[in-house]
């Protein structure tokens, strides 16, 4: 369970999240939907600590992200928009050192490094180096040392950026399977049809500000528009930025 | 879903980064190279390169027969033989001789004027010349050898004169002064060793070099140090693993340069010229002592430099000035001879300077002296690391692009 309450980050002049409040639950995709520069990463930055609001409080599991940071990253599985891996280091030992850095037994580390190559389908490339690696291996590699501490919250910046079809159908399927393990699921898109096929909450930003957070089907009704993506550019107020 | 993790390991936090830092930079190699062959290897070659280049020439120079073309020689034959007894072969006459000896075609050029026999036969001082370029350092010994042959050849003609006047020779020569050099074998090899403190200084320099731009601007720049900051650990502690494995790098390199300066130490031919060098077990550990903070120091300062720059390239600009640096009090001592004061020793490069030079010397450090360079260079230490860890906490830092 995640839950923002009115954040605030400026930078210099530019406000890139001004008042961002939701919620994301237990067992459901929350999409954060919005164009180009939105704030969306600047949020979630703050979700996972790596830069402090100036405005506002972030709960992840009702832990309070100012008061006990360290507690927070704990609970949350990141895959930030920087999804560098250490290229002389194979598949597996990328997985290891964060599966480490989390604190892991090396039993319970070995089982889960596993699990999550199983799930990923990664197996003839896990104990390769990671140099060399297409896009589509790098963001597997990526999201399983992010999930190897098995964390209740996951938290995903743009996932599909980059991808090709299969490699995204797959990522999409993954992060249903997250949902259905009882996960907390936060991702976000500048890409409505991905939004609007996985996710059970909608949170469109624009301008650092939320202005919509429904059901995909309550924003078709509270627009009026029966096609979702004439719905989000009547929300946004232009088309600039979205991409079907 | 495990979201407590065992207490256990959450304190390998700084284990887990060291260990993975060395195994990927292990696997680099660049870096290995840099730590472990040209950084500690090329200082000990290029020392005993140069150091037997100046000794053999010196060596040569005292012992091997001296081409000085003479002007006039047909005026001065007991001169002349006088200067062949002392090893000296006169050669033909040039032209030009001030040209001669600035174009290095020869170290001195002797001059007799036409006159010489006829006051030389009245008993009148006659002159001779002698062309040299003192600003050719290597001519030097000549330019001395041979004013040494014509001087003493005339103060024996001289005291002859007088003997054959029924004179003493010492009326002539009230004053006599008698050099005492107290320059021990040691202390006499330390002017041409001035540079060996640097050797060591760069040599943890080049060991770290790599990894400290890797753990910082590399890391940016591969966008892997967000991910990295997304872990549920402290950032100081990431920063002391990876500043563990820049001082374990630093370290192996200084143990390898001065296992090589060990053994090289046995090929340089101190001993022919009255010195006497001991690069052997005793100073290797003293020099290790005095160079440990040190190695802390220069893995924060490098971290700290390669934390300001954007990207790999940048950070390789920027640290390769940080290089010059210490070279700055091995010039400071070579170029203008002060006296050590104690409170130079607590000063940091300056202090290991010192203490290294006066193990050379044969003086030995005292504790004392170890004690204020451990002190002052761990002070220095204690502060970059300071720095450099808030500089670890901006925001800034983990944004890539």
């Amino acid at each position: 369970m995640i839950e923002v309450r009115d954040l605030h980050k400026a930078f210099g002049s530019v406000k890139a999240v001004d008042g961002v409040s939701f919620s994301a639950r237990d067992g459901e995709i929350t999409g954060l939907l919005g164009p180009n520069g939105a704030g969306k990463t600047t949020t979630l930055r703050m979700l996972y600590t790596l830069m402090t609001p100036d405005r506002g409080q972030v709960l992840v599991d009702g832990i309070d992200a100012a008061v006990d940071p360290l507690g927070v990253r704990r609970r949350l599985g990141v895959l930030p928009d920087a999804r560098g891996l250490y290229k002389r280091l194979s598949a597996r030992e990328n997985i290891d050192y964060f599966g480490r850095l989390h604190g892991l037994p090396e039993e319970l580390l070995a089982s889960r490094r596993e699990a999550l190559v199983k799930a990923l389908e990664m197996d003839d490339i896990a104990d390769r180096r990671t140099e060399g690696f297409s896009q589509g291996q790098r963001v597997k590699t990526a999201i399983a040392r992010a999930l190897v501490h098995d964390p209740r919250n996951v938290i995903l910046d743009e996932p599909t950026n980059g991808l090709d079809v299969m490699a995204t159908r797959a990522l999409r399927q993954f992060m249903r399977r997250l949902k259905d393990e009882g996960r907390c699921v936060l991702f976000s898109s500048h890409i409505m049809q991905e939004v609007a096929a996985l996710c059970d909450r909608i949170v469109v930003i624009a301008h650092g500000r939320v202005v919509a957070d429904e059901s995909p089907d309550a924003l078709r009704a509270q627009t009026g528009e029966s096609n979702l993506e004439d719905a989000f550019v009547k929300i946004i107020g232009s088309e600039e930025g979205l991409a079907a | 879903m495990s979201t407590n993790p065992s207490k256990a390991r959450r304190g390998g936090a700084f284990l887990t980064v060291f260990l993975k830092e060395v195994t990927e930079n292990l696997r680099d190699r660049r870096t290995l190279m840099s730590a472990f062959l040209t950084g500690p290897l090329l200082g000990p070659l290029l020392f005993v390169m140069l150091i037997n280049l100046t000794l053999n020439r010196e060596l040569d120079k005292a012992e091997k027969p001296l081409p000085v073309p003479v002007i006039g020689a047909e005026y001065a034959p007991n001169l002349l033989d006088a200067l062949k007894a002392g090893g000296v072969v006169p050669g033909a006459p040039v032209v030009d001789p001030a040209r001669a000896v600035r174009q290095q075609n020869a170290d001195v050029v002797l001059r007799i004027g036409a006159d010489y026999g006829k006051a030389w036969r009245r008993g009148e001082p006659v002159q001779v010349e002698l062309f040299y370029d003192s600003s050719q350092r290597e001519a030097n010994s000549s330019v001395e050898r041979v004013s040494q042959l014509v001087e003493s050849y005339a103060r024996q003609q001289g005291a002859m004169r007088l003997v054959a006047r029924g004179m003493s020779p010492g009326t002539a020569w009230p004053l006599q002064v008698a050099r005492r050099d107290q320059a021990t074998p040691q202390s006499r090899a330390v002017l041409m060793f001035a540079m060996l403190p640097y050797f060591f200084v760069i040599t943890i320099f080049m060991g770290g070099m790599y990894l400290a731009i890797d753990l910082t601007a590399g890391e940016r720049e591969r966008q892997s140090l967000e991910p990295l900051f997304a872990n549920p650990v402290p950032r100081w502690k990431i920063l002391c693993g990876k500043l563990a494995a820049i001082c374990a790098f630093s370290v192996a390199s200084l143990l390898i340069t001065l296992l090589a300066f060990a053994v090289v130490g046995q090929f340089i031919p101190a001993g022919k010229i009255g010195m006497e060098l001991d690069l052997g077990l005793h100073f290797a550990t003293c020099v290790l002592l005095l160079m440990l903070p040190l190695v802390l120091l220069l893995a924060a300062l490098q971290s700290m430099v390669a934390a300001f720059a954007k990207s790999y390239r940048e950070a390789q600009t920027y640290i390769s000035l940080l290089m010059l640096v210490p070279i700055i009090p091995s010039l400071l001592l070579s170029f203008m001879p002060i006296k050590a004061q104690a409170w130079m020793y607590a000063v940091p490069l300056l202090g290991q300077n010192l203490g290294i030079m006066q193990l050379l010397r044969g003086d030995g450090v005292s504790a004392a002296q170890i004690g204020l360079c451990l002190a002052g260079s761990l002070a220095a230490a204690l502060i970059a690391l300071l720095a450099t860890a808030q500089l670890y906490r901006s925001e800034r830092l983990a944004i890539s692009a």
